[in-house]
């Protein structure tokens, strides 16, 4: 089990510190990869470079702190609570920290990234360990100066006080403290002393957010810079054939029209006459092959999930011969469409490409690989490219893809001038990276009532189950366990999408365990927990998850929603899920009204370990189950002859305000590393909601989105 | 390209603009206001509201030549320091994740408890329905418009 190890990381030289020229002291420190032995921090602020460090924290003559943070801000809050951990070991007052989203120039570095919900996970470690170097530097150098020995020293809230009664401010020893020595071993605190982390702190943009301020990559601009909207091949598997561009460039203020690959940008001086530019095009397209469509899917997932080319993942006992000594076997398919991610802030991305530099911004979650596929693109060094990220109008895995960085970079080298491409709604639900189209077929045997065998086989467009998803639960609960993999190539771009995998893998396991249970005619809690007994003591080191921590948010699930007693006319289903290092258990409560299912609550209940931000944390459990309702439930995204059938909300649903459950969240009280939260809570909460209208209209729901198949008598699968 | 006098936050600016350009890029290009959200561009997510003449209003629908008879609303004319009742209750609640639509939800938030100042909770679910948010902070969106119409009355 690695639920209590932290994530490595080598602390060798990782920190450095210098003066700075302006006052105070600089902290270059690296996250993810100790730093070279001979860079140092610059001495003046406007210099840092993130190639040497990748974060930085700066101590003012006043005290005051600047802490740049390191990762992506994409709404999962990672802006507000990574410097939290850092401020929490440093001893200052959280309301005497500012934070600055640190920009990257990229090289060297493993993880600057937002993704996997594994921010908080790598960071706790080292972010402690700068923060509670920087302190032991200041008392260090506080403790010289009072002729007193460090250890008689004490901090709080940034202020240095010996035995004597003697008091310094960091401000006033930041100096001292800058030409010190960087101790080699400091000591963290004690989980029970913390004081800013595990208390609620607010969203550091917020003021700029509710005042409509400049912050997100749309709202970039600079001096000369062309608006860029692109025309894309409308169906994956088109290409360009020709484009009249005479009508489009005839548009007063349109400064160029320019041809890249199959693509057409359409360069003007507002975004609006790039838009008007852009419909004046006349392009025609062929395709040399045949163009993909949903039905077409729907028959070779099938019959891939029939077939038997298979990739083994994972193999324990031999499925086979339990399932022909069986007294029962019980099989259902489980099916999902494709989604595309929706952020609200449709791609884009700023360019300037000049002989000397390639500068990027922009809303990114991956800088550093965009860096290297831009500079790799353009056939430049590396080092010639800059990324400053943008705060993000959401992620979900979209803006792991830099593909929107990349166009933006190829028009401004082309059109010479700075640019930004934006995509319009429809650019962006139509030539997305969507979360692929998938069929699970699951298969459990049973023998004298109990299940001796689970065969899961999985058959998706494009990309498969990964790594180590095969060791999640049930694995190690059932002895004889299969997990077979089958994919079809397409030509459709598909990718990761919030809980990439298990967004759907969990919605088919948890509602095929709870569908046996049924059928088994056994308590469906008892029936989770009685696997859970096996998993105990595993000597197997692949399995992911913790019983006992899988158990534990169960039984507090059941307690905390009430489970088995809800009042007369409401209607509880249940699920429980393990992923991105987080434990979960979900209990969905709804209602009939006019016979339509309502979700009306949700209890959650969460082991993530420390809980750094409760505020933060909360609103992302309260943001990822009703995210997980609303795509489970209305989430319908089909292709014809390779093209989108939704290209804007008008159809295409998301879950809205007057659709929403109440989200209860209890989070387990523990001193474990704490894990990320922007994913684990989506997963469980489509199985939760599914089982609950089982229970409410005697349908059980296969396929998703639901609203096209609650009605219907869903048949089995 | 025609010249278009439009009276927003109280304060009078001239745009030279095509009369079919929205207001939202109006607003968004021509002069700086890039509070006001580009969404959908077809009055499907309300991240562009605004207010004319006093009514939320998606800006990506209304063309520049209807405008300069009306007054416009931002959300930079909510407050510049972020202490109108509304906003100081989205602070309070901590409503947003990645925030981008928030300044939608705000301005719809703003009209509506204009007309309605003792909201129910139905009430405030039906009239927040039109603007979308991905990150489905909608529990807090809900607590903080009645929080802020408690603060209000």
């Amino acid at each position: 089990m690695k639920n209590t190890i932290s994530p490595s990381f080598n602390r060798r030289s990782f920190i450095k510190t210098t003066a700075l020229a302006g006052g105070g002291i600089l902290i270059g420190f690296n996250l993810f990869q100790a730093c070279k032995p001979e860079v140092a921090p610059p001495v003046d602020i406007s210099q840092l470079n993130f190639n040497d460090f990748n974060a930085f924290i700066k101590i003012a003559d006043n005290g005051m702190v600047t802490i740049f943070s390191p990762n992506p801000e994409i709404g999962q809050g990672v802006k507000t609570s990574m410097p939290m951990i850092i401020a929490e070991e440093l001893d200052v007052a959280w309301d005497n920290v500012h934070v600055v989203q640190g920009a990257l120039d990229t090289k060297n570095f493993t993880r600057q990234v937002a993704g996997g919900s594994q921010s908080i996970r790598f960071g706790w470690e080292p972010l402690r360990q700068t923060g509670a170097t920087a302190r032991q530097m200041l008392v260090n150098a506080a403790a010289a100066k009072w002729g007193v020995d460090s250890s008689t020293c004490k901090t709080e809230n940034g202020v240095i006080t010996n035995g004597n009664g003697d008091k310094l401010g960091y401000g006033e020893v930041v100096k001292e403290a800058a030409a010190l020595e960087v101790p080699e071993n400091v000591t963290l605190k004690e989980p029970k002393d913390f004081k800013i982390i595990g208390t609620d702190a607010g969203n550091v943009d917020i003021d700029k957010i509710i005042t409509g301020k400049p912050l997100f990559g749309l709202d970039y601009k600079e001096e000369g810079m062309a608006h860029a909207v692109v025309l894309r091949p409308p169906a994956f598997g088109n290409k360009l054939e020709v484009c009249d561009d005479t009508a489009a460039k005839s548009i007063a203020g349109v400064q160029d029209v320019i041809k890249f690959g199959d693509k057409i940008a359409v360069l003007a001086k507002d975004t609006w006459t790039a838009m008007k530019g852009k419909k004046a095009l006349e392009a025609t397209w062929t395709t040399d092959s045949k163009l993909e469509s949903t039905e077409g899917h729907d028959k070779i997932l099938t019959d891939l999930l029939n077939g038997k080319k298979f990739k083994t993942m994972r193999a324990d006992g031999d499925v086979k011969k339990a399932f022909a000594t069986a007294d029962q076997v019980i099989e259902r398919t489980y099916e999902s469409p494709f989604l595309p991610h929706n952020c609200m802030e449709p791609m884009n991305f700023f360019a300037d490409v000049t002989p000397e530099k390639v500068r990027l911004v922009g809303p990114i979650q991956t800088p550093a690989g965009t860096a290297r596929r831009v500079a790799e693109l353009l056939e430049r060094e590396v080092e010639d490219v800059s990324v400053e990220m943008t705060r993000m109008g959401g992620g979900f895995g979209r803006r792991l893809y830099g593909d929107f960085a990349l166009e933006a970079a190829e028009i401004s080298k082309l059109a010479k001038k700075p640019v930004k491409v934006i995509y319009s709604r429809e650019d962006d639900m139509g030539a997305g990276i969507y979360r692929p189209s998938i069929k699970y077929k699951i298969s459990a045997s049973v023998k004298d009532g109990k299940i001796t065998g689970y065969h899961l086989k999985e058959a998706s467009v494009n990309s498969n189950m990964y790594g180590l998803i095969p060791n999640f639960f049930p694995a190690g609960a059932i002895e004889n366990y299969q997990v077979d993999v089958a994919s079809y190539d397409s030509k459709i771009t598909t990718g990761a999408w919030r809980a990439p995998y298990t967004n759907f893998l969990s919605f088919a396991e948890q509602s095929f365990f709870d569908e046996l249970a049924e059928i088994l005619e056994v308590d469906r809690i008892k029936l989770r927990l009685d696997l859970l007994q096996k998993v105990k003591g595993t000597t197997d080191e692949r399995i992911q998850y913790s019983p006992e921590r899988l158990e534990n948010v169960i039984k507090i699930a059941v307690e905390k929603s009430g489970w088995g007693n809800a009042k007369e006319g409401v209607y509880q289903g249940f699920s429980a899920y393990y992923c991105h290092n987080t434990h979960v258990a979900e209990v969905a409560e709804v209602i009939l009204e006019n016979d339509v299912p309502v979700v009306k609550k949700v209890t959650c209940v969460v082991d993530c370990g420390i809980v750094v931000n409760p505020l933060g944390a909360r609103n992302q459990i309260e943001g990822g189950v009703i995210d997980g309702i609303g795509h489970a439930m209305y989430g319908d995204f089909s292709f014809k002859d390779g093209e989108p059938q939704s290209k804007n909300f008008d159809k295409y649903r998301l879950i809205r305000i007057n659709e929403t459950p109440v989200v209860e969240t209890h989070f387990i009280e523990n001193e474990m590393s704490p894990t990320g939260l922007g994913e684990p809570a989506l997963p469980p909460a489509g199985a939760a909601v599914a089982n609950a209208i089982k229970a409410a209209k005697g349908i059980r729901l296969y396929k998703q989105p639901f609203i096209k198949h609650m009605t219907a008598k869903a048949p089995l699968g | 390209m025609p010249v278009y006098n439009l009276t927003i936050n109280g304060q009078s600016h001239t745009v030279d603009a095509d009369p079919d350009t929205p207001l939202l890029w109006v607003l968004r290009d021509h002069l700086d206001m890039v509070g006001t959200k580009f969404g959908c561009g077809i009055g499907q997510c309300g991240a562009c509201t605004v207010h004319v003449d006093g009514s939320a209003t998606r800006s990506c629908l209304i063309q520049v030549s209807m405008a300069d008879t009306m007054e416009i609303t931002t959300i930079e004319g909510i407050s510049e320091d972020a202490s109108h009742p509304i906003q100081e209750a989205w602070k309070e609640v901590d409503v947003p994740q990645c925030g981008y639509c928030q300044s939608g939800q705000i301005m719809s938030a703003t009209a509506f408890l204009k007309q309605n100042p003792n909201p129910s909770q139905s009430e405030i679910r039906d009239a927040m329905s039109g603007n979308i948010c991905r990150c489905a902070s909608y529990n807090r969106i809900e607590k903080a418009v009645a929080l802020a119409a408690s603060k209000m009355s």
